[in-house]
């Protein structure tokens, strides 16, 4: 069905797995943080795998780059104090009814996805077709600039909310020093 | 050549998911809660792109473009609240945000 | 050019209200004077009249038969099917109508000038006037029912407003309540019967009815289930008719209304808006000639309310209630003419009465005014000599209501009482009806006369002055003198320019078989001496205010009935509004405060206790809301895959 090859796949789908849980379960959030670069990793190859080259190369820009950076100033900011393992304070029965639940859920998709009915009539945009309109690139940015357009300008939009957002939180804590400091 | 069947890719985004959900939910540290959460939008990003393949439709990978927008602006509002929170408790914990609850 | 028609008074409405409320209203400023607001609203309703000449002599050119002007002002209303467009109409029954009221109505403002003289607020009466003047042409001038429908609720808006104009006696104020609820229950009817002609027959505008009416009768009476609609159209509009032209049963607002300045009296209640019920029937004569029911229903209200007004306008004292059921009876005399067909003649009374009646009130504000606000006929007497201008033109109008040639009132009146003998709806007792009205008329008439201007004079020399009024109130009453005295020739029997004219609206009416015409003239004659005969009774009765007294006394029980009216708002109190009051306390404690209130009041302790119990589920922990997320996620990706069946 997917021409990607499963060698290929099956690396990069074990390192993302391995990765996530290493994310769930290391004590220290510096630990976590370079666990989930390398799942964002893993995630851009098989993107790359499915002939996504763009969102590929996206997803290193922004997630292993711009959200990890974040991330990591974020840990060092806090500084926060000896890390631990909070899992530990979740009750037993709760963790075996998480982890029951989740492997539930999992055989439930696993039954619907092959359950599935086979894809319906492919669309204009089949691999063969991509490649004769110059790339996946070439082809998706012209969808952004004409179908996709009001969208795309809108996301300008929200990111300039979000930017107003985080300057209104940070300078409302700079605007009182008195109250600020004392807590600190 | 050998080929992944879609299901396959698929169940591979579920698991994903679900890891980033499982830890949602055992977690207390707001920064771990976080990076789950950006997990959960990579599975469901990975189940687009898998889908825009299927169906020889370009509108699953624009929509993840979309998605990786909404989750930089989410992660940074996400993050800035967090850090006025830590400010203010001095706790990354979400056990010490129930101030709300009578 | 028919928007001009409404757009002056609607400017002078706009311009004295807004001059009023902005500037005059505030406590402490200073009111305008009547002078210059009465300018502005007189010479604002002048330019209608002469703008509603130009369309009149436009009409008079066209030929005969297709003589129509329509104006498509602007899309009124668009819903679902209904589609309406505001259009104005003027064909020869409107164009007279148009006439009467602006040109009434300017006389009436230019006396008002006058009257209004020494009012504390002119500004809002000459602003309500124009308004009153606006709505009525709009009502005559409406293309379709739902626009006569909004003049005819704008009429009783201004009419209520004009009788409580002195609204801080409390009397006055009820007395333009009554007014407004009566007509209220009127107007219930009007609706009801407008709702019916659309379902019926699909639309509301006048000549697409007489249309569809034309086509699907073609001449031929309606049976059955189409005769009962027809029927029961006419009837709900008849009740409309019933509370805006004062018939029984709903007529009791109309004398208490005299309780507004005498002005609005005259053109609101004598010559203008009370007879909009006869328009409405003459404009929808086509309908009403399909229903013989309705016809005689109309008749017998008609004439059963000349009949009783009359009675009790021989006793009453007050000059303005003496005019008041006067109107009544005359306005009943109308509808009787309608009701046996001869809708021209009821037309043709209108125009006369508005002439006569208008003139009469006017005469009677003159003597009030001159009088100082004295409206007690019994306290007046011998004004002959202190007001003579409004004397002579008093008289010219007594003679004309009495009916006696050449007046104007003589034609009109006997035209319907031929109607009503000869006509094939009408019958001896209606004419019989009609006669001994007309009698008591003349008798009721003569005794204001005579009480007002003859005799000795019994009022205090000490504290009343009579003294003529001013010019600019006496001019009008000239005009309308000539008017009441020479606008019978309108209508001269066989040779009647007005019936000619109506034609097309409402078709002539030829006597039953077997009426010999010959008889006209004998019934003229009888009339004639009926009038003579009341006026004469008159005379010999209170040349001599004892005698008068004596018969008071002798039959006491009976004036006893007519001073009160027969008892009617009594019996309106007693059966209706008591009743309707205590029905209203029942529910309001029985069902408003322990049903409904209990009700409103259970929801809020619901909420508060359902936020209560709701408020044990929010935890404040995230991770308890993640497992909520997850077993939404569950329900809603089963629902997706299974249908979770």
């Amino acid at each position: 069905m997917l021409s990607v090859s499963p060698v290929f796949f099956y690396l990069f789908a074990g390192l993302a797995i391995a990765c996530s849980l290493l994310v769930v379960f290391k004590k220290n959030p510096v630990s976590s943080a370079f666990s989930l670069v390398l799942v964002f990793f893993a995630f851009a190859g098989i993107y790359a795998l499915l002939d996504a080259h763009l969102i590929a190369a996206i997803q290193i820009l922004v997630y292993a780059g711009a959200v990890m950076v974040l991330f990591v100033f974020v840990i060092m900011l806090l500084n926060a104090d000896a890390p631990s393992l909070d899992i530990a304070r979740t009750s037993a029965a709760l963790k075996v009814a998480i982890l029951a639940g989740c492997l539930a859920m999992l055989a439930f998709f696993v039954v619907a996805f092959k359950r599935m009915s086979p894809p319906a009539p492919l669309g204009p945009y089949t691999a063969e077709a991509v490649e004769a309109a110059g790339g996946n690139t070439r082809v998706i940015s012209q969808l952004m600039f004409s179908e996709y357009v009001l969208p795309f300008e809108l996301t300008s939009v929200l990111l300039l909310a979000a930017i107003v957002a985080v300057v209104a939180i940070a300078m409302r804590n700079a605007k009182k020093p008195g109250s600020a400091g004392k807590e600190a | 050549m050998q080929v992944v069947e879609p299901w396959v890719v698929l169940t591979f985004a579920a698991t994903i998911f679900l890891i980033g959900l499982g830890g949602l939910m055992l977690r207390r540290n707001i920064l771990v809660i976080l990076m789950c959460i950006e997990l959960m939008l990579n599975s469901v990003n990975l189940s687009f792109v898998t889908f825009s393949r299927m169906h020889g439709d370009m509108a699953g990978q624009v929509s993840v473009f979309f998605i990786i927008v909404v989750a930089a602006a989410e992660s940074a509002v996400g993050l800035g609240l967090l850090i006025a929170m830590f400010r203010t408790l001095r706790s990354v914990d979400t056990d010490d945000i129930r101030l709300l609850r009578e | 050019m028919l928007g001009l028609i409404l757009l002056f008074p609607l400017i002078g409405f706009l311009i004295n209200g807004l001059w009023y409320a902005v500037l005059q209203a505030p406590q402490g400023r200073k009111k305008a004077g009547s002078l210059a607001t009465g300018l502005v609203a007189s010479s604002a309703i002048f330019l209608s009249f002469a703008v509603g000449v130009v369309a009149f002599v436009q009409l008079a050119g066209m030929p005969e038969g297709a003589r129509v002007i329509e104006n498509n002002l602007f899309s009124w209303i668009k819903v679902g099917g209904l589609s309406l467009d505001f259009v104005l109409r003027v064909d020869p029954l409107s164009s007279l109508f148009v006439l009467v009221i602006a040109g009434i109505g300017t006389l009436i403002h230019v006396y008002s000038i006058g009257y209004m003289s020494h009012d504390e607020t002119p500004g809002r009466f000459f602003a309500y006037l124009n308004l009153f003047c606006f709505s009525m042409l709009v009502l005559v001038l409406g293309g379709a029912l739902p626009l006569l429908f909004l003049g005819w609720e704008g009429v009783g808006l201004c009419s209520y407003l004009l009788i409580g104009y002195w609204y801080q006696d409390i009397e006055k104020a009820k007395a333009g309540k009554k007014a407004f609820i009566a007509n209220r229950v009127g107007d219930l009817g009007f609706l009801l019967g407008m709702f019916l002609i659309y379902t019926t027959f699909g639309t509301m505008d006048f000549s697409a009815l007489r249309e569809v009416v034309v086509q699907r009768f073609g001449g031929m009476a309606p049976a059955g289930a189409e005769l009962a609609a027809v029927t029961g159209i006419c009837l709900l509009l008849f009740v409309g008719c019933t509370g805006k032209s004062a018939q029984i049963p709903l007529y009791v607002w109309l004398p208490d209304a005299m309780a507004g300045p005498t002005p609005v009296s005259a053109l609101i209640h004598a010559a203008t808006m009370v007879t909009s019920g006869i328009y409405l029937v003459a404009r929808l004569d086509f309908l009403y000639a399909l229903s013989p029911t309705a016809l005689e229903v109309m008749a017998w209200v008609g004439g059963l309310t000349a009949f009783v007004a009359a009675t009790i306008a021989v006793v009453q004292t007050d000059i303005k209630r003496v005019l008041a059921y006067s109107t009544v009876s005359q306005l009943g005399y109308m509808f009787l003419a309608c009701g046996v067909g001869a809708t021209g003649a009821g037309v043709f009374h209108v125009i006369t009465h508005a002439f006569f009646k208008a003139l009469l009130f006017l005469g009677a504000g003159s003597v009030i005014h001159g009088m100082h606000e004295e409206q007690d006929i019994l306290k007046m007497g011998g004004l002959k000599k202190h007001m003579p201008r409004t004397f002579l033109v008093v008289t010219v109008a007594w003679l004309a209501i009495c009916g006696l040639p050449p007046f104007s009132g003589f034609f009109s009146k006997d035209e319907i009482l031929w109607m009503a003998f000869a006509s094939n709806q009408g019958n001896r007792v209606l004419w019989a009806l009609g006669l001994l009205t007309a009698m008591m008329t003349a008798f009721y008439m003569t005794r204001m006369w005579i009480h007002t201007f003859m005799g000795s004079e019994r009022f205090d020399h000490h504290k009343v002055h009579p003294h003529e009024s001013p010019i600019v109130m006496v001019a009008p009453l000239y005009v309308l003198a000539v008017l009441s005295a020479a606008g019978g020739f309108m209508g001269v029997p066989h040779a009647s320019w007005l019936a000619h004219w109506l034609e097309p609206i409402v078709p002539h009416v030829v006597p039953a078989e077997g009426v010999n015409h010959s008889m006209e003239w004998v019934l003229m004659a009888v009339s004639v001496a009926v009038a003579l005969l009341g006026m004469f009774a008159a005379h010999r009765l209170f040349r001599d205010l004892r005698r008068p007294e004596a018969l008071k006394a002798r039959w006491a029980f009976i004036h006893k009935v007519l001073w009160n009216k027969w008892f009617v708002d009594e019996l309106y109190e007693g059966a209706l509004i008591r009743p309707i009051g205590r029905v209203s306390q029942a529910l309001w404690r029985g069902f408003d405060v322990a049903v409904i209130d209990r009700i409103v009041l259970g929801f809020g302790r619901a909420s508060e206790w359902s936020g209560q119990t709701l408020r044990l589920a929010q935890t404040g922990s995230l991770q308890a809301y993640a497992v909520f997320l997850l077993l939404g996620l569950v329900l809603t990706l089963g629902y997706m895959i299974y249908g979770l069946v």
